[in-house]
């Protein structure tokens, strides 16, 4: 019996999205994250891996729960973290997000933790500093770290990934949440239906790999677990959304609904939660629920992508000087 | 292995990797007047391994189950950046609480003592122990930290262009300890 684990080394220095790793790169991400759940179970919760190094979280869009999430787990690496709500700093005298970037490389932090409403950002800030850029959402784009963290939770519930069929319901079309997830679900091998109003439905995302539904009854019929995102009203500027109440009539996640799907169908929901648009609340807080897992699990996600990029670039220095 | 390292001796086999242990698991009962309080944890990966074999032969001499620890030391080492490759980082699995306890490490081999200082900075974060000893199956010398062990299987006096590599059956198929020549 060998127990060594197969080394493979990660050599990127930023994690832009999940559209550019390999299954597995993906999987070395879950299985690091699995060693770093454990360290937020210790009386003393905080290891000294990233010790010295200074993490600066930019957000040009609101967002808490994010944003702690990284910063917690910056924080039990030993990192220093500093946040920057960038939508009322400099960006609004006129600062290019690239500026931006190259005055925190001169501060030498180590790595910018970047939230931007423009779909691309954080890959073009990546490809203008030498520091590590992980992106914490950019616009429609990607949202490489909640996909991650909702896979590691439907992993640890059901042992697998590979075989599952999952649902993602709700606003497709403007979620990076539903593009990272099914980037990183079908490369690992789950089957992904995605339910939604059609308008809500963007028209290349079979291309990517998802079947579409618009039944939910459907969508909930046999899958091993179902998706459940935010129906961002508050972004809703085309007009294009439904009613609530229609939306939950015909898209919310109830109790009837569930009877029909199986057992023990794992529900997630990246928060926050509109309760009785996107699910009721007997649902969120019912026995299939995962949500407040999700929160724990981030963590660890984090950590283990700070853990990793940190390296790969510190490898990269090493090797030019 | 590379083709540049060349195996030069067997310094243990199968049986003195055994009787090494027996011995050890006697003295550590005999230093410590039984058994109470006393935990094992084995450093990743082969203390590990070692660390159980060591609760198996104290319970054979005295009757007493052992709690055995893992301990994975990557987050705390002080030379992340200077290894080739990357460390897989593997969980730490300490059930039980370490405070007022005696604990004893336990490693495969002890070179410059700075596994065992960042093994040393991780066990204080899970709380006080009453003290902390440590068992070695090969102490090969060449320390560059003040640490110095209070079990060891064998001294093995090296050159720093050699290696000791120590195999065991849950491994690597096989019990025994050869020095090996880069």
């Amino acid at each position: 019996m060998n127990h060594e684990l197969k080394i493979m080394a990660w050599a990127r220095k930023d994690l832009l999205g999940l559209e550019d790793l390999s299954k597995e790169e993906i999987e070395l991400i879950l299985t690091t994250a699995e060693s770093f759940k454990e360290v937020s179970t210790r009386e003393i919760k905080k290891v000294p891996a990233l010790r010295g190094k200074t993490v600066v979280n930019l957000f040009y869009e609101p967002s808490t729960r994010t944003r702690v999430s990284f910063e917690v787990a910056a924080k039990r690496l030993s990192a220093d973290v500093i946040n920057i709500a960038a939508q009322e700093s400099s960006a609004r005298k006129g600062e290019t997000l690239i500026d931006t970037g190259r005055n925190i490389e001169a501060l030498k932090a180590d790595i910018i933790v970047v939230r931007h409403s423009a779909s691309g950002a954080a890959a073009m800030l990546a490809r203008n500093v030498s520091i590590s850029v992980v992106n914490a959402g950019d616009g429609w784009h990607e949202h490489p770290t909640q996909a991650l963290l909702d896979i590691f939770t439907l992993k640890e519930k059901l042992g697998r990934i590979a075989g599952l069929k999952v649902s993602i319901v709700g606003d497709i079309a403007h979620s990076r949440v539903a593009r990272s997830n099914i980037w990183g679900l079908t490369k690992l091998g789950a089957e992904v239906t995605v339910c939604a109003p059609r308008m809500l439905i963007p028209p290349a995302i079979e291309q990517m790999g998802a079947r579409i539904t618009y039944d939910i009854d459907e969508a909930l019929r046999e899958a091993d677990a179902v998706n459940v995102l935010r129906m961002q009203f508050e972004r809703d500027e085309e007009a294009a959304f439904p009613e609530k109440l229609e939306y939950f009539k015909n898209f919310g996640i109830t109790q009837e609904r569930l009877k029909k799907a199986k057992k023990n169908i794992v529900v997630m929901h990246p928060g926050p939660i509109n309760r009785g648009i996107e699910m009721s609340s007997e649902v969120a807080d019912g026995l299939n629920s995962v949500i407040l897992e999700q929160v724990t699990n981030g963590i660890a996600v984090r950590m283990a992508v700070l853990f990793l990029v940190a390296q790969a670039r510190d490898e990269k220095q090493n090797n030019i000087d | 292995m590379s083709s540049l390292m060349r195996e030069k001796a067997k310094l243990l086999d199968k049986d003195a990797i055994a009787r090494s242990l027996m011995r050890i698991a006697h003295e550590i009962i005999e230093k410590n007047k039984g058994t109470e309080d006393l935990c094992l944890v084995g450093i990743r990966n082969r203390g590990v391994y070692l660390a159980q074999r060591l609760a198996e032969c104290i319970k054979r001499i005295e009757n007493k189950d052992i709690s055995v620890g893992i301990l994975d030391i990557t987050l705390y080492r002080d030379d992340l950046t200077l290894i080739a490759s990357q460390p897989v980082v593997r969980k730490t699995e300490i059930d039980f609480d370490i405070t007022d306890k005696i604990l004893v490490l336990v490693d495969d081999v002890l070179y410059t003592g700075r596994t065992v200082r960042a093994a040393l900075d991780a066990l204080i974060d899970f709380g006080r122990p009453k003290s902390i000893q440590l068992a070695v199956l090969v102490d090969r010398g060449h320390r560059e930290l003040p640490v110095r062990a209070d079990y060891v299987g064998k001294n093995i006096p090296t050159s720093q262009k050699e290696t000791v590599e120590v195999r065991l059956a849950e491994v690597d198929g096989v019990d025994e300890v050869v020095i090996v020549e880069k």
